[in-house]
């Protein structure tokens, strides 16, 4: 058993925040029955959506799959539960920009039968790699920390460069969210047979499993699983309580000392990070041939009586989870989707359980924050941002829209973790401010990507209608060369036929 | 002490006349890179290539501003902030839009069962984002049409129309 290890690199600014875990910690993970009605959303991971492949009224197996990967990056989508599909049409979804998105709904019918296996259960160690990644991709398996980025596309993109670590993301970081904890608490077994996969996957001799130091059982569990299975290619990482040592730039920093370039990637380092869950729901997959069709969620807050960690199929409505775990309490205030610092507040709890959802985080406080007043630039969030941006400078480039400011200024870097905002004195909302101006960034590029396509196209047009030109002033001035060579006979006799012409045609 | 001044006098009258020689031989023989700044402009241009401004495209109204000092308020669809850039490059003062009504991010949509196939609208198109054959139905290419409306008054049927992509 290797012993967890404390060289580690550092990490600029942070927070540390209160956990509040202890609670939703407290018991076991609880299973969801399946409810009466799964609403699955097919865009459930960043890129492009799935294409639904059922129709109304078919009946759906468990497992089965519902709709397909659409595009080169995108995840395909499988049923929950048994039972029929009665419609698909658009459906409250906490996503960041709100709204609906086109769901596929079944009604359940509670017999919960999975589709068979359409070929055998082999060891994994006999796939070649890209044959591996393609039953990853057909999983539906994504990123499970909350980007929900298609985890067989980051596997593909990783494996074309030099590598040296997988890191796996066992770093929860935020106020309340417990399900890594409690995941790598009760299927260590799981997570570390996942982590062999992607190891063998990737081609990479070396893991870390990066813990919080205030997670002693899930230590203690993963240590566990790890001497009974004598593998010294993983090691643990204890990394410290700060808030956000979970970003997966953040960690990589933490845990190898290699800070990751502004606008680049972990790989960039030789680094993958996948998330635990990420890692058990690739074992299940490709060991037990079960896809992606369920998470561990926290369902947690002052509004919950008894908060716990609950195992929910995908598509279960917020409303069912809640109704499980014992209902509201009064006064409720807010529901919010993910964690207190980065998650999103809905109004609607008929919202679906999606594969990005690590909590349910149900609130009876008053507003977070005071009332905004003028920035005194006192430096208080440029020493508490992890990424080491100024947000003061960037507050003020974004109040005058100054563009290239905001740039020269690494805006794009900003992770939008929200500790600016906790540490501000005058309670200015500066992480939604930076979203703002980065989606006015990003619209403004496409507007300049969009012109310079109409540039070029038009230029094409011109030589096009040019050489058009050209080529019709060239046979013309064939046509009269071959008059002229004919002599000028050869016209008198075409006039002279013309005219005959005519005559009969009177 | 008048030496001294008399020294001082001459000796910078003579850097400037000589530095005045060189620099009007130089603007003489060394003129400003035109195409570049025909350039620069075209890039604060929209590329809408509607030619509302009177110029058969962005580039040719490029090419005017910088080379027979057109007006730099022609364009609707760049609007205001394109004035600002255009003052800010050329050194002129920025002026009101001429013609403010022109309704930008939109997009020509044909209505496929009217349409006669008689290939003008493809014809007038100017970044070819209208496909079709003569005698067959056409269509716009969505992603690529810039909405500027040259098509629409081109249609003998009117079965083009302008939707707002906001």
């Amino acid at each position: 058993m290797s012993a967890p290890t404390f060289d580690l690199g550092n990490l600029h600014g942070g927070l540390r925040l209160p956990a509040r875990k202890d609670k939703s910690t407290a018991q076991a993970i609880q299973h969801v029955p399946v409810p009466q009605q799964l609403v699955i959303p097919i865009t459930q991971h960043v890129g492009n959506p799935a294409h639904p492949v059922v129709g109304i009224g078919e009946r759906v197996l468990k497992g089965q799959l519902i709709a397909e990967s659409g595009g080169p990056i995108s995840a395909p989508v499988h049923a929950s539960s048994s039972g029929k599909v009665v419609a698909i049409e658009p459906w409250p979804v906490s996503r960041r920009l709100g709204g609906n998105a086109p769901c596929i709904v079944i009604e359940c019918d509670g017999e919960d039968s999975a589709v068979e296996l359409s070929e055998a259960i082999v060891p994994f160690e006999t796939f070649e790699q890209d044959i591996l990644f393609q039953k990853i991709l057909q999983g539906g398996i994504v990123g499970l920390g909350g980007a929900v980025f298609p985890t067989a596309q980051k596997l593909m993109h990783a494996s074309i460069t030099p590598l040296e670590h997988l890191v796996l993301n066992g770093v929860e970081c935020e106020p309340y969210i417990s399900c890594d904890d409690m995941l790598m608490r009760e299927q260590a077994d799981e997570i570390l047979a996942g982590a062999q996969i992607l190891m063998h996957a990737l081609g990479v001799e070396h893991c870390f499993v990066a813990i919080e130091s205030d997670k002693p059982e899930a230590i203690h569990a993963i240590a566990e699983e790890m001497a009974k299975l004598q593998d010294d290619r993983i090691v643990i990482k204890q990394v410290p309580t700060i808030y956000p040592s979970g970003a997966e730039d953040q960690l990589v920093q933490l845990v190898t000392n290699k800070e990751v370039p502004s606008g680049g990637l972990p790989t960039d380092v030789g680094c993958v990070v996948q998330n635990v869950a990420t890692a058990a729901a690739v074992y299940r997959w490709i060991c037990k041939g079960e896809p992606l069709i369920s998470r561990v969620t926290t369902v947690t807050g002052d509004g919950i009586p008894a908060p716990m960690n609950v195992f929910a199929r995908i598509g279960t409505t917020a409303a069912d989870i809640v109704n499980f775990v014992g209902g509201y309490t009064e006064n409720v205030r807010h529901l919010v989707i993910g964690g207190l610092m980065t998650g999103k507040s809905v109004t609607n709890d008929r919202i679906p359980l999606v594969k990005a959802t690590n909590c349910i985080l149900v609130l009876t406080g008053a507003e977070r924050t005071g009332k905004e007043q003028p920035c005194i630039r006192c430096g208080d969030c440029a020493s508490a941002c992890p990424v080491q941006l100024l947000p003061q400078q960037l507050f003020w480039y974004a109040c005058a829209d100054n563009e290239a400011k905001l740039r020269s200024y690494g805006l794009m870097d900003c992770i939008e973790c929200g500790c600016c905002d906790l540490v501000c004195p005058s309670h200015i909302p500066l992480t939604a401010d930076f979203k703002m101006a980065k989606a006015r960034m990003r619209e403004l590029e496409d507007e300049v990507a969009r012109a310079e396509r109409a540039r070029d196209r038009y230029v094409a047009h011109t030589e096009r209608l040019e050489k058009e030109q050209l080529l019709r002033e060239q046979q013309l001035d064939a046509q009269k060369q071959a008059a002229r060579d004919a002599g000028p006979r050869a016209i008198a006799d075409i006039i002279e036929r013309s005219n005959k012409g005519d005559a009969d045609g009177e | 002490m008048w030496n001294t001044v008399l020294t001082a006098v001459i000796t910078i009258t003579v850097i400037a006349l000589v530095s005045g020689l060189i620099l009007s031989w130089a603007s003489s023989r060394l003129p400003a890179d035109r195409d570049s700044l025909v350039e620069q402009v075209n890039k604060l241009l929209p590329q809408i290539q509607c030619a509302q401004c009177g110029y058969p495209g962005c580039r040719p109204y490029a090419a005017a501003v910088v080379e027979d000092n057109a007006a730099i308020n022609l364009c609707p669809p760049g609007g205001e902030d394109t004035i600002r850039r255009m003052a800010d490059l050329l050194g002129r003062d920025p002026i009101a839009l001429a013609d403010p009504d022109f309704e930008s991010n939109s997009l020509a949509i044909i209505n496929e069962a009217m349409c006669i196939g008689c290939t003008y609208c493809k014809d007038v198109c100017p970044v070819d984002a209208i496909v079709g054959a003569r005698h067959f139905m056409h269509t716009v290419i969505a992603s690529e049409c810039t909405g500027c409306q040259l098509c629409v008054p081109r249609c003998p049927v009117d079965c083009i129309s302008m939707e707002s992509v906001t």
